[in-house]
């Protein structure tokens, strides 16, 4: 077994998980407070790549700005703006009137809310395949020998940094500010969270706005990486970045960081040692086996309560 | 004669098509602990609920100092002065005591946080031992001080307090009931609700029973102890 391959397939990964993470937060802290999976949030992800494009576009062709790190800087504020927006959006309209109703409602609404962002996008973007140029091309870091090495490019650095300082910030604000101590009482028992003097539909509006904001750093860190985009990538990344929730435990937000890791990684090594093309459904397998042995997920806690 | 702190007028209310209250009057006036007992199912818990607007009355007024709440938005009611430990205690059993006690905190702000968390601390020394520990972790009676505690850190002007017993061991029982005595002593209202009539009516000023949704019998906590249907329906007399 040759090191360096692993050591390269765990750079992949690690940079790939942080953004399964990143997207799954959203998944997770949508369930963890109305129990809805939020179908719509892989599009919102989706949405995020066009905006980036947007930026970049508008910076660098119509003001001609060429300070690279501004334009970086300034996408990933906008970006987040408006997707946050977007997400806003999304719960005002489609799932906050059908509160109270029964379960499967907001769930339909949800699938036709990911219908609607997707042609959305495709009528106003088209359906061709987008790009953007690449920002951050410097020369990748090589570790090793001249024909064994590990690379590691600028951009995977960037990737892994600032994802990992956006959940720094989340789980800061989430554990020790008194927002975050009321989306975790709304989450825990909504009508005591409102006896309280919390406006709990303030609060739910607030998590689809974090949500949507990570799933917006995510876009613009993968579409920076990538370079290309479609109005369909929501769909796969979402599926993705929903089973990293649940294989970390849905609810959890450690559980979401940690479940993106695991995918991430497990996913990079299949594909370097065993199969490109078979690398999803070893990760699906993985959930699979998951959920047999710990069915509220690595870090999800099932629900006691004593009487 | 002032007004009343709280008056409920000809409140009804229903969960779902089920009626639970029916044209139900109350009055708790400024210092008076009044007690609220009846079966289960009579509606006690669903009339503190139906003050907070979950669920909303469908007829009848409720005032808090002469405002009509029963139609502002229930995240504001907090605000007014109003707190409840209510049924099933329902503590954050995911936070820690002090994170629970804050969370009652939030209709006043953190002007007093330091101070009340010491006076709750003084009332119920257990809590104060188990200040950083996940709330879910506390035994029955420990997670009833916690609600009650968690109601008095917004300084209610009235504490609603349901079935502060159930469940709980004699000893609890007789402590949390002195502990209530303490608390009424320092001139809070106390609008209490139980199905232990013995203990309610004899910490009581006044008393109503509830059966079926509506209000039988009211008097004084003594005359309703000496009451023979209340003996017999609830006192095992």
């Amino acid at each position: 077994m040759d090191w360096m391959i692993i050591l390269q397939q765990l750079v992949n990964g690690l940079t790939l998980g942080a953004i399964y993470g990143l997207i799954a937060v959203g998944y997770t802290m949508v369930y963890g407070i109305i129990g809805m999976i939020n179908f719509a949030h892989g599009d919102i992800y989706m949405v995020s790549a066009y905006l980036t494009a947007i930026c970049i576009a508008v910076f660098m062709s119509w003001w001609g700005w060429t300070f690279v790190p501004l334009i970086l800087v300034l996408t990933l504020i906008v970006v987040i703006l408006f997707t946050s927006l977007y997400g806003w959006v999304v719960e005002r309209v489609a799932y906050r009137p059908l509160r109270g109703s029964q379960r499967l409602a907001p769930l339909i609404s949800a699938i036709g809310m990911s219908l609607v962002l997707q042609n959305y996008v495709q009528i106003s973007q088209s359906a061709r395949t987008q790009g953007v140029p690449s920002l951050i091309s410097g020369h990748p870091l090589r570790i090793g020998s001249e024909q064994n090495f590990v690379q590691i490019t600028e951009m995977q650095i960037l990737i892994v940094i600032v994802a990992f300082l956006s959940m720094a910030v989340l789980s800061y604000i989430i554990q020790a500010t008194a927002l975050g101590r009321a989306c975790r009482a709304t989450q825990q028992d909504r009508v005591m969270a409102s006896i309280l003097g919390i406006n709990t539909d303030k609060i739910i509006s607030i998590v689809f706005i974090i949500g949507a904001a990570s799933a917006a750093v995510a876009g613009v860190l993968v579409t920076l990486n990538y370079g290309t985009f479609d109005f369909f990538i929501g769909f796969v990344t979402g599926i993705k970045a929903f089973t990293a929730a649940v294989l970390g435990g849905i609810g959890s937000l450690p559980g979401a960081m940690l479940g993106g890791l695991i995918l991430g990684l497990a996913e990079s090594l299949f594909s370097g040692f065993v199969n490109t093309d078979y690398k999803d459904v070893f990760a699906f397998a993985l959930l699979v086996l998951v959920l047999i042995f710990r069915p509220s997920g690595l870090l999800g806690k099932p629900e006691v309560e004593k009487v | 004669m002032t007004e009343p702190l709280l008056q409920l007028d000809k409140v009804s209310a229903s969960y779902g098509s089920i009626q639970a209250l029916k044209s139900v009057s109350i009055t708790v006036n400024q210092g008076e602990i009044v007690t609220l007992i009846g079966a289960n199912g009579a509606g006690k818990s669903t009339l503190l609920m139906t003050i907070f607007g979950q669920p909303r009355a469908s007829s009848g007024r409720i005032l808090l100092a002469g405002q009509d709440i029963s139609q502002i938005p229930i995240h504001q009611i907090s605000s007014l002065g109003l707190a409840q430990a209510p049924e099933g205690r329902r503590i954050f059993a995911r936070m820690t005591v002090e994170e629970n006690l804050l969370m009652g905190t939030i209709a006043i702000g953190d002007a007093y946080l330091k101070q009340d968390k010491d006076k709750v601390f003084a009332l119920f020394p257990r809590l104060k031992e188990r200040r950083k520990q996940s709330a879910g972790t506390l035994s029955g009676g420990e997670q009833q001080m916690l609600a009650i505690g968690r109601a008095l850190m917004s300084r209610p002007r009235l504490l609603l307090l349901d079935e502060p017993s159930l469940g709980l061991a004699p000893l609890i029982v007789k402590q949390i009931f002195a502990i209530l005595k303490e608390i009424a002593k320092e001139g809070a209202t106390i609008f209490l609700v139980e199905q232990n009539a013995h203990h309610a009516l004899n910490l009581a000023d006044r008393g109503y029973v509830l059966a079926n949704g509506e209000v039988r019998l009211s008097g004084t906590g003594q005359e309703l102890l000496a009451n023979k249907q209340v003996q017999h329906a609830y006192l095992g007399g």
